[in-house]
């Protein structure tokens, strides 16, 4: 039987019911309007605006470099964009990636954050050597990972006996060193949101399932995985859409070759390389809709309660 | 962006005016000069140079200005498309400290059709020109005015070893010599033909080589823009894509060809598979840098020769890749005058032949070529400036970037290369590309 703890949820002063606001309560929401006012004015400046723009480019066929041949097309770039094979691959690279990368992030970022949440002695040292890849800069780490792979000064070749295998000819071969860098580098995020998670499952629980001659394995499976769903849910939410706008990674690697390009490199060819704006902000735009979709399905199919990370319920 | 030093001297007040003088020394400003008038700070936007050919240069025509400009040096990313990039995305802001910038030549008339570049009048091109071999020109020209100025002509050679060649029975200097022989010559003595197959720009240089060696050409009736002839499903362009499968198949074969640039194909050749290799000239001065710490053995300076671009077909010549560097004025600059100074000043056969023998990259103005000095460090001076004479520039349009990129898609890997289907594919692709029909 699944064990979950019942939390009474005590209205409080700051989240009362619509209906029947108290004086204070009207009084808290507005400054809490008037403190945010600021950061959603700059929000709305920075992101709004071009995001608006992109919309509008979307509609051209307009190259930065060729400024007498922009014209009005509709939504025919869309249509381009939708229709092309390569939209549909890159879309497949992005969710191998993701779904390969996500996976054993969790697998393996839940084991380490149950290291981190159980060891007894040189706590601090363990907790810092796992973080130590999370915060290594994403382009510093690509680097590192091509160079460990890389014909001339990879050693990992050397080590497997593989020879002269050239692990960026391939698509396969270098998705899996691709992977291999996403995962070394952002499992320690993971595990940093499930040992927040793990915190929050009580200590009672635990003990009542032991007495109750529960194993270690049940105990996982029936206690401290249900009581921190939310907490597991939200990590898989933050790492799905990092993972889906992968680019730093890509870039370094392969620079898209082999089919290995992904989304965001895709937009970033259209828009940045090409200058082609109308169908680069088309691209974009469709790059948006999809993350756009995912939080969805995170946030309304799987419910997900993104109150649940800052524990205040 | 206008650094005018100002004209007062600090120097009276003692201890202030030490340590301004040492701030402005710091940020490369010189203060207390006691010219009359301040001199301009003109930007030079460069590809980098670790040979420092182009701070001398800048130095000294700095000094030659007499205190009217002084060229501040910034450097431009490693690759060539990196450099574009920057180029273009500093244009498009109207960026006004783009004063001088070297160009990669097939990206000049993109930057040039956008409005983005000055373009000179007829009497500044016949001065700029002069001495200036003529394939150069080709790529720096839009319209019929001249945009920019050749200022390197970089070509690429064949580079073997003697002793290879030897053992193979060919001889790579014969007027006939053919990459069909090359690369069985190298299968036969077990050793490599070392390429640039990267997806990358140095692989479009390959490609576009072999299709004007073949007697084709990529595009046509360039200056229609967008709506341009595509020319590669020709004979030229299947025969390109033969031998490029064919080397890509064939034991002579890096095994990092799909993924070799212009440095990674010279540690091949240097090392023991090494026999032949398709590269710039600045490997020449590279192979001995390298001698002298001792990471290549000095038997491969020893064994090292050169010869002309090997041929597609027997009875026809080739035409060797053709690089380089054009100077382009920003039209965005705020001192366009100073400008088209300083860049005839780079221009000058002097100061081309000081960047010739310290960066070891060729110049544009064929009558360096025939400088004692330039003979002695370059023995195959000769060599060089024939062989940009007889080259061909990669396809002179506005979409170059489109047309590059969508022939290294469908180029790439090299392997899955297919001479009928190939050529046929990438010139749908072209088309498709350039009217906004396909992503690329």
């Amino acid at each position: 039987m699944t064990v979950t703890q019942e939390r009474k949820t005590t209205p409080t002063a700051g989240t009362p019911a619509p209906e029947g606001l108290t004086d204070r309560a009207r009084h808290e929401r507005r400054l809490g309007w008037w403190l945010s006012a600021p950061a959603l004015i700059v929000m709305l400046a920075v992101t709004a605006y071009p995001m608006l723009n992109a919309l509008y480019l979307s509609l051209f066929s307009y190259r930065l470099t060729d400024p007498n041949g922009k014209r009005f097309v509709g939504l025919s770039n869309y249509w381009v964009v939708l229709s092309d094979s390569l939209w549909w691959q890159d879309v497949l690279t992005t969710f191998i990636i993701t779904v390969v990368t996500v996976s054993v992030e969790l697998v393996i970022g839940f084991v380490l954050a149950m290291v981190m949440h159980r060891i007894l002695f040189g706590r601090k040292t363990v907790r810092t050597s796992i973080l130590i890849p999370y915060g290594i800069i994403t382009v510093v780490s690509a680097f590192a990972w091509r160079y460990a792979f890389a014909l001339d000064s990879g050693f990992v070749n050397n080590w497997l006996n593989l020879g002269t295998f050239d692990w960026f000819g391939q698509r396969w071969s270098a998705l899996i060193v691709i992977c291999l860098a996403e995962i070394w580098k952002t499992t320690p995020f993971i595990s940093l949101l499930l040992l927040a998670g793990l915190a929050q499952v009580p200590d009672v629980l635990n003990e009542a399932a032991n007495v109750d001659g529960a194993t270690f394995w049940q105990r996982v499976y029936k206690v401290i995985i249900p009581n921190m769903k939310a907490a597991i849910m939200v990590a898989l939410l933050f790492r799905t859409l990092d993972a889906w706008r992968i680019f730093d990674t890509v870039f370094i690697t392969t620079a898209g070759a082999q089919g290995t390009e992904t989304l965001s490199f895709l937009t970033y060819r259209q828009s940045v390389t090409r200058v082609a704006l109308g169908i680069g902000s088309a691209v974009s735009v469709l790059l948006f809709l999809s993350v756009l979709l995912i939080a969805f399905i995170f946030i309304k199919g799987f419910k997900t309660d993104l109150s649940s990370v800052r524990g205040d319920r | 962006m206008l650094r005018t030093i100002p004209n007062r001297c600090r120097c009276g007040t003692r201890a202030a005016g030490t340590l301004v003088a040492a701030a402005l020394a710091a940020t490369g400003l010189t203060a207390c000069g006691g010219a009359s008038s301040g001199a301009a700070v003109l930007n030079w936007y460069v590809n980098p140079d670790n040979s420092g050919a182009t701070d001398k240069v800048a130095a000294a025509c700095s000094q030659q200005s007499n205190g009217r400009y002084k060229l501040a040096v910034s450097v431009l990313p490693t690759t060539a498309d990196g450099q574009r990039e920057q180029l273009v995305r500093r244009l498009a802001a109207k960026d006004p400290s783009m004063d001088i910038m070297n160009v990669d030549p097939p990206y000049t008339v993109e930057l040039a059709n956008a409005g983005w570049l000055h373009t000179f009048s007829s009497a500044e091109q016949s001065q700029l020109l002069q001495g200036v071999l003529a394939s150069p020109v080709q790529s720096a020209m839009w319209k019929g005015k001249l945009v920019a100025a050749p200022f390197q002509a970089n070509t690429q050679l064949l580079w073997y070893r003697k002793s290879v060649a030897k053992a193979a029975g060919v001889d790579p200097t014969s007027p006939t010599f053919t990459w069909d022989q090359m690369i069985d010559a190298a299968v036969r003595t077990g050793k490599t033909v070392a390429e640039q197959g990267d997806r990358y720009e140095g692989y479009m240089v390959w490609i576009n080589a072999l299709i004007l060696s073949g007697g084709g050409s990529i595009l046509t009736n360039n200056e229609k823009g967008r709506d341009a002839t595509v020319a590669i499903a020709s004979p030229a362009g299947s025969r390109a894509a033969e031998i490029i499968r064919k080397l890509a198949t064939s034991k002579a074969a890096d095994p990092a060809l799909s993924t070799d640039t212009e440095e990674p194909s010279r540690v091949t050749f240097d090392g023991p598979t090494g026999g032949f290799m398709l590269n710039w000239p600045y490997v020449y001065a590279a192979i001995q840098g390298n001698i002298k710490d001792g990471s290549v053995p000095k038997a491969v300076l020893d064994d090292l020769a050169w010869a002309r671009y090997p041929q597609v077909d027997a009875n026809e010549p080739s035409r060797p890749p053709l690089g380089g560097i054009n100077l382009a004025i920003g039209a965005f600059s705020k001192h366009t005058a100073l400008d088209l100074d300083a860049v005839k000043c780079i221009m000058s056969p002097a100061m081309e032949k000081q960047n010739m023998l310290v960066s070891g990259n060729p110049v544009a103005n064929g009558t360096v070529y025939d400088d004692p000095e330039i003979r002695k460090q370059f023995p195959m001076a000769d060599l060089m400036r024939r062989s940009i004479n007889a080259a061909g520039p990669r396809p002179v349009t506005p979409f170059y970037g489109d047309v590059s990129s969508a022939i290294q898609r469908v180029w790439h890997p090299q392997t899955a290369l297919n001479p009928t289907q190939t050529p046929r594919t990438t010139a749908r692709l072209i088309t498709d590309v350039l009217h906004d029909r396909r992503l690329l």
